[in-house]
């Protein structure tokens, strides 16, 4: 849980007044809290740690750390189911 | 992952400046796990040996403070809520899963907004979330409690357990027996908090430290960058991580930290307590706290005997030196937290099949 995973952002609003919105991880995806990141925009990758993006990174890195959690099995938090 | 030729160039580079022989700990529970998988501490010269950090916040979650936690979750209307390793260690009276099995409610949840939907959702009930971590589930923690006031929720309050990298540096380093002379420097956390308090390190400890990400070639790179600058007697940040971590780190990440926390002394499981290498709610959010909102007790308890993972954090210890590693403690049956959590350093000489190589050598 000290890992933050690489996504891509798919849609971005505000809920009483916090930039939130969708990040998609390789298919699987969480409604994640984007006001840390308050220039994010749709399509950018972030790196996203207990439902919180902490921050950008291109598309190459996003998708290489992806990998790497995946082998190192460090995706364990996308599998708790959504409240 | 990195191709096989790019990390031989770094191991040559590696065996070409190496002169001495040196011990390097990297921090994090993550990198820890990939130097494991990837094999890198095998792929190094004999004159360097990797030493595994405290960098698993749940393996340095207090014992007390798992038992606190169990005494709350136990409380009628309580729902409980925590990130799912924290479940299954074991304190004092048992596992917060089983007090699930004895119908108590606990709940795993993703994020710390998920416990709070859980409070607008149960206005009847007291939500607790287990606020466990380092500088990377702080501003997460935060931002709950942040809303929580902001909302006026009153059955919504975090038993905190938050911890900081930079304060633990020296007391590793201070640790009777310590032969870490350089760190490998945690990227997530630089992420959010930046790299200005580990030049402090660097220069009152005179220790190296180079912040690095969990890929092979990060990690390989920043162990040559750490051996250099053992080699000619330096002793300083670089960070090797610039294309996640800057210099600030997040600074509305911090700001929101800086707003709901303050600094305190806190217990490592392992190490003791370290003077301000915690935070607490600050004054004005301490309605959210939930240890005053329950009055529990619990004793002080000490770790199951035959456990060393008190000796694996501080890296005076390895999994494999452990008797009960991979025969009594097991991760289905795991004696302590680093064969519980997913970042521990016992879990990962566990899931990569050291244990085997041990068992054969025995």
């Amino acid at each position: 849980m000290g890992l933050a995973i690489p996504g891509k952002v798919v849609d971005v609003r505000r809920e009483n007044d916090v930039l939130m919105g969708e990040v998609d991880f390789s298919g699987v995806s969480r409604r994640v809290c984007l006001d840390l990141v308050p220039e994010v925009a749709l399509g950018e990758y972030v790196l996203v740690h207990v439902g919180f993006a902490l921050a950008r990174i291109d598309a190459t890195d996003a998708a290489r750390g992806f990998v790497v959690l995946e082998e190192l099995r460090q995706l364990g938090e996308l599998e708790v189911p959504c409240a | 992952m990195t191709p096989p030729e790019e990390s031989r160039g770094l191991v040559d580079l590696i065996a070409k400046r190496l002169r001495g022989r040196w011990s390097i700990m990297e921090v994090c529970g993550g990198q820890t796990h990939s130097i494991v998988k990837y094999g890198i501490d095998r792929m190094l010269p004999a004159g360097i040996e990797l030493l595994h950090g405290p960098g698993c916040p749940v393996c340095v979650t207090p014992l007390a403070t798992i038992d606190r936690a169990y005494a709350i979750a136990e409380k009628p209307g309580v729902i409980f809520c925590s990130f799912g390793d924290m479940l299954r260690v074991p304190g004092s009276r048992g596992t917060l899963l089983s007090l699930k099995a004895r119908g108590c409610d606990v709940r795993l949840v993703y994020s710390p907004l998920d416990a709070l939907k859980l409070a607008v959702g149960h206005p009847d009930r007291q939500v607790v979330f287990f606020a466990i971590g380092f500088e990377t589930t702080a501003p997460a923690n935060a931002m709950a409690v942040w809303m929580a006031r902001r909302q006026r929720l009153s059955n919504f309050s975090l038993l905190v357990s938050q911890v900081l990298v930079p304060p633990m540096l020296p007391a590793i380093l201070q640790s009777p027996g310590n032969r870490v002379q350089a760190f490998l420097g945690p990227g997530h956390v630089c992420m959010v908090m930046g790299t200005t308090e580990y030049e402090a390190v660097a220069m009152r400890c005179k220790v190296p430290i180079v912040i690095t990400g969990f890929e092979p070639a990060d990690l390989l790179a920043a162990i040559l960058r750490a051996v250099t600058q053992l080699e000619e007697g330096c002793a300083v940040v670089e960070n090797g991580y610039g294309r996640v971590v800057g210099p600030c780190g997040n600074p509305s990440g911090r700001a929101l930290i800086a707003e709901v926390f303050e600094r305190c002394d806190r217990p490592w499981r392992g190490l003791g307590v370290i003077p301000r290498s915690g935070l607490r709610l600050r004054a004005e959010y301490r309605d959210h706290d939930a240890e005053r909102r329950f009055d529990v007790q619990t004793v002080e308890r000490g770790e199951p005997p035959e456990c060393i993972s008190g000796l694996i954090l501080r890296g005076l210890k390895k999994p494999v030196d452990c008797a009960a590693f991979g025969t009594t403690c097991r991760p289905e049956s795991p004696l302590g937290a680093t064969m519980v959590s997913v970042e521990g350093a016992c879990a990962a000489y566990y899931a990569h099949g050291r244990h085997r190589e041990n068992k054969a050598a025995v």
